[in-house]
């Protein structure tokens, strides 16, 4: 575990998984390389691959290649500098324009003589929408995935699982349009039983109409999620050594017992990072949300009337009106969704680094 | 030593007397199943609070509820709890399938209903909210037109970027350009729209069009498209490096191949099918993006060919606009360009994997 | 504690692949058993077909009888974990569980079975360390990850694991192929001790460990490639090495076998 090349220890979401099949960390084949390219007698045509040209030129092309994959990297920088830099710069003006608390005010009327805007209610929504479908998923999506590794048939389990693949790779627009079309109905019968029988509680109170709802978005969401979850959740499960199951079942754990001593705390960093992945597709997600939510600017628990809203919707379903100052407005609550992914990403890279490099201890 | 292997201890609780358990017969879980149904059948019907539905979620509780007590009073604690986690575990399959398959089942059977020669040989210039014809032949070179570009940008810049990572890089700016690759990856599509459409659509390219004033583009859109791409590409590409062996490596350099060239003839020819596996992947994940799409190309009814000047549409914004659209005959297209984009999306996805597969099986 | 295993007719199948066939053989309490054999023989799937590991791989099953003290391992109202838990096993390459300290891998059998009180933890960890010769170098760092052992040590801590539950019969297959020569002393030594408790059976490619720790030996060999394996002889340890009753027997003992 110790021996876990620091490269890779800070794999972040983006990859899951801990590259452990390469046998040597990328540094060491970089410095070994050092020697024959710098020793190579200088002018003496090999019968290899680098005989055709000539010294001068060799070293050349071998600074040039360097120089190539050196502007690549530094172009990711560029990238993200340019993305800070001309999201503020549009972003300040129409804050300044901003009659009203950016942070506070509950309402969106950028394109008005006297633009009044505020992120308030949509970061809320954001945020309660993400929260919800991430509760709702996360336990069915590990569920699917137990179930996927440990508990199907491996066949079953194989072709399921691929399913699953192709499932998460489905556009959200697809997902927005039937949650709009088919979810819908459902949802609202189910909000108008829980309106009936449990409307005394404040987040399933109202007066209707029920529907296009906090419900019904983080529903989709969560349904969005699940596969992207359940196959990444799947291969970290798949991934526990045999000799670890084995191990626990040799000392007479049932199946279940199997799972909780060698297979969740085995895959535990990777399911972290697997459940942070989803959070951070369900904040950022647009479409779908735009296509379910009801649409409001206020802050609500309240979870099955319609209305909510959130800051990528906002931006989808009010870009097509906006002025200039409405356009810096939407860059500007932008700049706040990328700010709010960019802490759960740092957070959940900073778990993982944290859980690899210190495998628990107790007593 | 020997006073402690043999001293005498009270046996551990561990120790069955026998090998025999008492096991719950065969048909008691069914027959736990049946009387949870009947059960809730009498609560729900009984105090009027709800249908079938109801029952049946209501049936499934008192059934875990059941199956736990009876095996817990037959069969011990440990068997019973791992049952109980077993029959969740099975029922978290079930109720995400639910939802999953719903959306299948929809999109094949919604979306057939166009699936015509029209629809994919016209496009919806000068189609009126009357007319039942009209279809997405503009999405779809729009789609294509806009992914191409994408992918033209990121995968040089994808693949050099990772060789520096894994082959060049070392310390601080590595360290850095890995750290906001891993950024990149967390950018919400929404976010990217906005950058382009704050840097190229309202900064660089009025320079470009002839008016002089902000256009959309297509080639916005594979701008946006292209900082989502990137990071996926540059992971891939990362992990498949990774896992080439560094004796082949330290082979080239042994035959006094230069680094670069090693690095083209061998290291990246080794990788290559993992590097196209991702690179597919990352292809079919910008191909479903709508909400960059709708911020900086701007949808259009018409076939538009040049990437370069005025509107264009892609196939997922054309789902999005048409399920937006009031016309009666919008749903029904919406639903086929859905099927058509998720078509074109497995299809890469499928090939994407089986590639990945078959590269796993020849090594 | 200790009990006597008895294999009648055990034949154990990979889905159609016969692994191995009509097996029978008799282990006396407190003696420890070694299984040899070229490779592919059988004798791991043997071993592991006595504490039902076997079946834990997909299509894997076993037929035959085989018995713990008179009872049915593979009767249909035995519980499996029951068997497990009386017929420990110690497995090729050290398997500590990675995310475990030292002291959590000696008693995560105790925990599994519902010990949960802090003293008997503590005193059946330190006993079972103890007996796996490891207490000395580990007990100061016992909160340490089991993974951070070296490869000897790592074996120690997973017979302990296996002993803290106080199994009836201890398994051990190849348990030493993966340590260097140093440990595999370690490891022998401690076989020598635990048999005054346990009933060993321990599976090994080296014939001078063998003839070095075992009281009894059975020579496991197929005919070729595909064919299942079968029990050639069985003997006292002595006598197999000394003077074995079979022509296939000495050729292997000897080297002469392919």
């Amino acid at each position: 575990m110790g021996e876990t090349p620091h490269r890779s220890a800070d794999a972040g979401t983006g990859g899951t998984r801990v590259t452990e099949g390469h046998q040597w960390p990328a540094g060491a084949s970089a410095r070994m390389a050092e020697a024959p390219v710098s020793v190579r007698t200088p002018g003496g045509p090999g019968l290899g691959g680098g005989g055709a040209l000539p010294t001068a030129r060799r070293f050349g092309a071998e600074r040039a290649f360097r120089g190539l994959t050196l502007a690549a990297g530094g172009f990711v920088l560029v990238v993200i500098a340019a993305i800070a830099i001309f999201l503020i710069a549009k972003a300040v003006p129409a804050l300044q324009a901003n009659t009203e608390n950016f942070w506070t005010f509950e309402g969106w009327f950028p394109n008005d003589a006297e633009p009044k805007f505020g992120i308030g209610a949509l970061a809320f929504g954001t945020v309660l929408t993400a929260t919800l479908a991430l509760l709702v998923a996360v336990p069915i999506a590990l569920g699917i995935a137990l179930y996927l590794s440990h508990y199907a048939p491996r066949r079953v389990g194989t072709s399921l699982g691929f399913l699953i693949d192709l499932l998460a790779a489905v556009p959200s627009v697809v997902f927005g349009l039937w949650g709009r079309e088919i979810f819908l109905n459902p949802v609202r019968d189910f909000s108008a039983w829980l309106n009936t029988y449990f409307g005394w509680i404040p987040i399933f109170g109202g007066d209707g109409p029920f529907g296009r709802s906090i419900l019904l978005g983080s529903l989709v969401l969560a349904i969005m999620v699940l596969p992207i979850v359940t196959s990444l959740s799947r291969e970290v499960f798949l991934q526990t050594p045999t000799a670890n199951e084995e191990a626990a079942l040799a000392l007479g754990a049932t199946r279940w017992e199997m799972i909780r001593t060698a297979v969740l705390p085995y895959g535990r960093p990777g399911i972290i990072a697997a459940v942070m992945l989803g959070l951070g597709r369900a904040l950022g997600e647009t479409i779908a949300l735009a296509m379910t939510l009801g649409i409001t600017f206020n802050i609500s628990f309240n979870l099955i009337e319609n209305g909510g809203n959130s800051i990528a919707a906002n931006i989808a379903n009010t870009f097509g009106e906006a002025n200039e100052t409405g356009r810096g407005a939407l860059i500007a609550s932008g700049l706040v969704l990328f700010a709010i992914t960019l802490i759960v990403n740092i957070t959940a890279r900073a778990i993982i680094y944290r859980r690899r490099e210190f495998t628990e201890s107790a007593a | 030593m020997t006073t402690t292997l043999t001293s005498h201890r009270p046996r551990p609780p561990a120790q069955p007397p026998t090998l025999r358990a008492r096991r719950l017969p065969k048909w008691l879980p069914p027959a736990v199943a049946l009387g949870a149904l009947l059960v809730a059948a009498a609560i729900v019907y009984g105090a009027g609070i709800g249908g079938p539905v109801l029952v049946v979620v209501v049936g499934a509780l008192l059934y875990l509820v059941g199956l736990f007590a009876a095996a817990n009073a037959v069969e011990g604690r440990r068997s019973a709890r791992n049952r109980t986690w077993s029959a969740l575990i099975h029922s978290a399959f079930v109720l995400a399938v639910l939802p999953l398959a719903s959306v299948v089942w929809t999109l094949v059977t919604k979306g057939l209903e166009r699936f015509d020669a029209n629809f994919f040989l016209t496009s919806m210039n000068n189609i009126g909210a009357r007319d039942p014809e009209g279809g997405a032949y503009h999405a779809i070179v729009g789609t294509l037109i806009q992914v191409g570009i994408a992918a033209l940008i990121t995968i040089p810049i994808g693949i050099l970027c990772a060789i520096y990572i894994v082959e060049y890089g070392r310390g601080r700016f590595a360290f850095a350009i890995r750290f906001f690759v891993d950024v990149m990856t967390g950018i919400p599509s929404i976010v990217s729209g906005l950058f382009v459409l704050a840097f190229w659509v309202l900064v660089v390219s009025p320079y470009f069009s002839s008016t002089g004033r902000p256009g959309f583009s297509g080639f916005a859109a594979a701008l946006a498209l292209s900082v989502l791409m990137l990071p996926t590409v540059v992971r891939s590409t990362e992990e498949m490096l990774r896992l080439v062996p560094a004796p082949l490596r330290e082979g080239a350099y042994a035959l006094g191949v230069p680094k670069w060239k090693t690095i083209l003839r061998v290291v990246l020819p080794t990788a290559l099918p993992g590097i196209v596996t991702g690179v597919m992947l990352a292809i079919a994940r910008a191909a479903g993006e709508t909400a960059p799409v709708l911020l900086v190309a701007g949808g259009g009814a018409a076939i538009n060919f040049n990437p370069f000047e005025n509107n264009q549409s892609s196939l997922a914004l054309f789902v999005y606009q048409q399920a937006g659209d009031a016309s009666r005959y919008a749903p029904a297209r919406a639903w086929t360009a859905a099927l058509t984009l998720v078509a074109l999306v497995l299809i890469l996805t499928v090939a994407a994997k089986l590639l990945a597969r078959r590269n796993r099986l020849g090594r | 504690m200790a009990k006597r295993i008895d294999a009648t007719n055990v034949t154990a199948y990979y889905g159609a692949f016969k692994a191995i066939e009509n097996i029978n053989l008799t282990v006396e309490p407190k003696t420890v058993t070694a299984l040899i054999g070229p490779s592919g023989c059988g004798k791991s799937t043997f071993l592991r077909s006595i504490n039902r590991m076997h079946e834990v791989l997909p299509g894997a099953r076993v037929e035959g009888n085989l018995t713990i003290d008179g009872q049915d391992i593979y009767d249909r109202d035995v519980d499996v974990t029951a068997v497990r838990r009386m017929i420990g096993m110690v497995f090729q390459r050290p398997n500590p569980f990675p995310t475990m300290s030292i002291y959590e891998n000696v008693v995560a059998g105790l925990r599994l079975n519902g010990v949960r009180r802090k003293s008997i933890l503590d005193e059946a960890a330190e006993k079972a360390l103890r007996s796996a010769n490891l207490w000395d170098e580990v007990k100061d760092r016992l909160g340490k990850p089991g993974a951070g052992l070296s490869g000897g040590q790592q074996q120690r801590l997973c017979i302990a694991r296996t002993i803290a539950v106080e199994p009836q019969v201890v398994l051990m297959d190849e348990p030493c192929s993966a340590l260097d020569p140093i440990s595999t002393l370690a490891i022998e030594d401690l076989m020598f001790q635990l048999k005054d408790k346990f009933t060993i059976i321990i599976v090994t490619h080296n014939m001078q460990q063998a003839a070095r720790v075992s009281d009894r030996t059975a020579f496991f060999s197929i005919e070729k490639t595909g064919d299942p394996g079968r029990l050639i002889e069985y003997d006292n340890t002595q006598k197999i090495f000394s003077n074995p009753g079979q022509k296939k027997t000495e050729d292997y003992i000897t080297g002469r076998f392919g």
